[in-house]
């Protein structure tokens, strides 16, 4: 166990360091110079050399690309002579535009993100698992296919379409909810909660239709295996043998999908967050975008490359409690 | 997976897996509709600019005789301008002809989602063939590249690229973009599917009896593939398109003025209760389109890959 995680934490690293090395071969490599940018309009070629000099922008790509490595692990000092800035720790430099830390403005705006996504892994799961099982153990009745199409609907409707009809019913026409600005959890909860139930909603309902879609399969799949007959010929009642001999072996296919979609759900809002105006990591990374701030995109990028690889990490640690037969 | 209300009929190797598709489809009334629909959005992909000059006006064609300057720029007359000169109303401001529009973003839309569909079946099927059948290190390599395309943070990472190539072929990039990180999955369906038809019997026999890899890959393995991928790609389409409004919505698509399903989306946002039509319009087909694919790809999946060799 010790030893397999071991090695999958060294794949971690890897697949990250590859990740870092690609994204920043094309946001290095391809036509943009914030040197130029930096220095403005009336600018010599004096000042310019300067400023890339300052900016590490003059060394060949490795070098930038392994000081910008060291950066993270140790800590580095960035520019030289009066411009000179030490960048602590996990060091992912500055951001071209304000000159802020991309840690710290990662750090600033991840607790929007991860609110954002955390509710609404929550209740996708519950509302799909639910009508998921629901439908599986009433296959073929009225009460099966009126889920199912409804889920096949529901995965269709582009989000857009959702938020905007959740925003006009919700808030235009019943004044039931707010619109939604960021309250953190830690100083009001309820108003946490209230404030970001329309995103979580417009969010939720997508994944809430697949994964009824998937779970309802799994579950007819599982509720078919001879060990359910043998868990209810035992006399176990029926609940039982639905949850804990049905549902706990179905659950396999679907926790990969959901370490996969969670996973990609920290940028991967980026609609959502511009929808409802959310100052998560996905505005952070848009903004970044309309002004060709790299240390910031190439941030955002690692972080989300970083929860992904966790997040099945995490998914394939968790296969072992979930399925017995898993031993690693 | 859906409402299938009876188990789907076996699949018979050949022509038999066709004649159990068109049962299907004889059967099904919604998959009926679903394959109007497509057919319907596939005409206009491929005629868009016929189709839409039976509407008279141009894409790209300002009427300022039916906005109404008075009112910010909205559409005169009821739901959007509707008449019988704008079948689906216009534009606010420009007075462009929403019908011209959504017919031509019909064009751009699913024009970048089929391209995109074709290069992820190519390579994934390329790649899953190869690490299916020759495994050893061709299927380390080609396993570990998949694992790390999966890793990366997909949507960030088109929306970067396509906004740092600002000069580039906007929608051969979007097509090249989509495409780069939609292969993994066919290639890991591919992969399996390869690998339990490896040692098949009819495999070795074709073996023994003196058929080098080309042709056992080809007249062996190929059609046993082809049946999963076929279902799979089905379902693969409307995630395509959808990726494709997300990026033209967040401003890194095509380029106004042509229009693309998911740019209208991006400007009608705003007129959502001005103008609901203008927002309905195109919101109403990325819906019907992704949801026909979805029915469809359901069906074929029921028929052609009935246990789902998917993970």
């Amino acid at each position: 166990m010790i030893l397999y995680l071991g090695r999958r934490l060294l794949g971690v690293l890897g697949v990250l360091l590859a990740i870092a090395a690609v994204t920043f071969t094309i946001f290095y490599v391809l036509p943009s110079d914030p040197a130029a940018a930096a220095c403005g309009k009336a600018c010599s070629d004096e000042r310019l050399e300067a400023i890339r000099a300052n900016m590490g922008l003059d060394a060949p790509l490795w070098r930038q690309f392994a000081d910008f490595v060291t950066g993270i692990f140790t800590g580095r000092t960035m520019g030289t002579g009066q411009y000179a800035l030490h960048c602590d720790f996990p060091c992912l430099g500055y951001s071209y535009e304000n000159s802020e830390g991309v840690w710290d403005l990662l750090v600033d705006r991840l607790p929007v993100s991860a609110s954002l996504a955390a509710g609404a892994a929550v209740l996708w799961l519950a509302l799909g698992l639910t009508a998921g099982v629901t439908a599986a153990l009433r296959k073929d009745t009225l009460t099966d296919r009126a889920l199912m199409v409804g889920a096949v609907a529901a995965a269709s409707l582009p989000v857009y379409f959702t938020s905007v009809l959740l925003i006009y019913g919700l808030i235009r026409l019943t004044g039931l909810l707010p619109y939604p600005q960021y309250v953190p959890l830690t100083s009001d909860p309820l108003s946490w909660a209230s404030n970001l139930l329309l995103p979580w909603l417009a969010l939720a309902v997508l994944y809430a239709a697949m994964y009824a879609r998937q779970s309802r399969g799994a579950m007819i799949e599982s509720m078919a295996e001879p060990y359910i007959r043998t868990a209810r010929a035992k006399g176990l009642p029926r609940r039982t043998v639905v949850v804990k001999h049905g549902l706990r072996a179905g659950m396999t296919p679907i926790l990969t999908i959901f370490g996969m979609d969670l996973g990609g759900l920290l940028a991967g809002a980026v609609i959502t967050e511009s929808l409802f105006g959310l100052p998560g990591v996905g505005r952070l990374f848009y903004g970044a975008l309309t002004t060709g701030d790299q240390p910031v995109i190439l941030g955002v990028t690692l972080l989300a490359a970083g929860f992904i690889v966790v997040a099945n990490l995490a998914v394939d640690l968790l296969y072992a409690v979930v399925d017995p037969r898993v031993r690693y | 997976m859906t409402t299938t209300t009876t188990p789907p009929p076996p699949v018979h190797a050949g022509g038999g897996a066709w004649r159990a598709v068109r049962a299907e489809i004889r059967r099904r009334t919604s998959l009926k509709v679903s394959l109007a629909v497509v057919a319907l959005f596939v005409l206009m992909t491929a005629a868009a600019p016929l189709i839409a000059s039976l509407g008279g006006w141009g894409p790209e064609e300002f009427d300022k005789s039916a906005v109404d300057p008075y009112l910010g720029g909205l559409p005169i007359g009821p739901l959007g301008g509707v008449s019988a000169e704008h079948w689906l109303g216009v534009e606010p401001i420009t007075g462009r002809d929403l019908f011209a529009r959504v017919v031509h973003g019909a064009q751009v839309s699913l024009l970048i989602a089929f391209a995109a569909t074709a290069i992820v079946v190519l390579a994934g099927v390329t790649a899953g063939i190869a690490a299916g059948y020759f495994g050893g290190r061709t299927d380390t390599a080609l396993s570990r590249l998949m694992d790390l395309t999966m890793s990366f943070p997909s949507l960030i990472f088109m929306i970067a690229m396509m906004s740092v190539a600002r000069d580039a072929d906007r929608t051969l990039l979007m097509i090249l973009v989509i495409g780069l990180f939609g292969w993994p999955g066919v290639a890991r369906v591919v992969r399996g599917q390869t690998l339990s038809l490896k040692h098949r019997e009819y495999v070795d026999a074709a073996r023994v009896g003196g058929s080098g890899p080309w042709r056992i890959l080809a007249r062996d393995i190929l059609p046993g593939v082809a049946g999963p991928v076929i279902a799979y790609t089905t379902l693969m389409v409307p995630g395509m398109i959808a990726t494709e409004a997300a990026l033209s919505y967040l401003g890194v698509g095509v380029r106004p003025p042509t229009p693309s399903w998911g740019q209208m989306i991006a400007e009608s946002v705003a007129y959502y209760d001005t103008d609901p039509m203008y927002f309905l319009v195109p919101s109403v087909c990325l819906f019907l389109t992704v949801l026909a694919f979805t029915l469809l790809g359901d069906a074929l999946r029921d028929v052609l890959d009935p246990r789902g060799s998917r993970t």
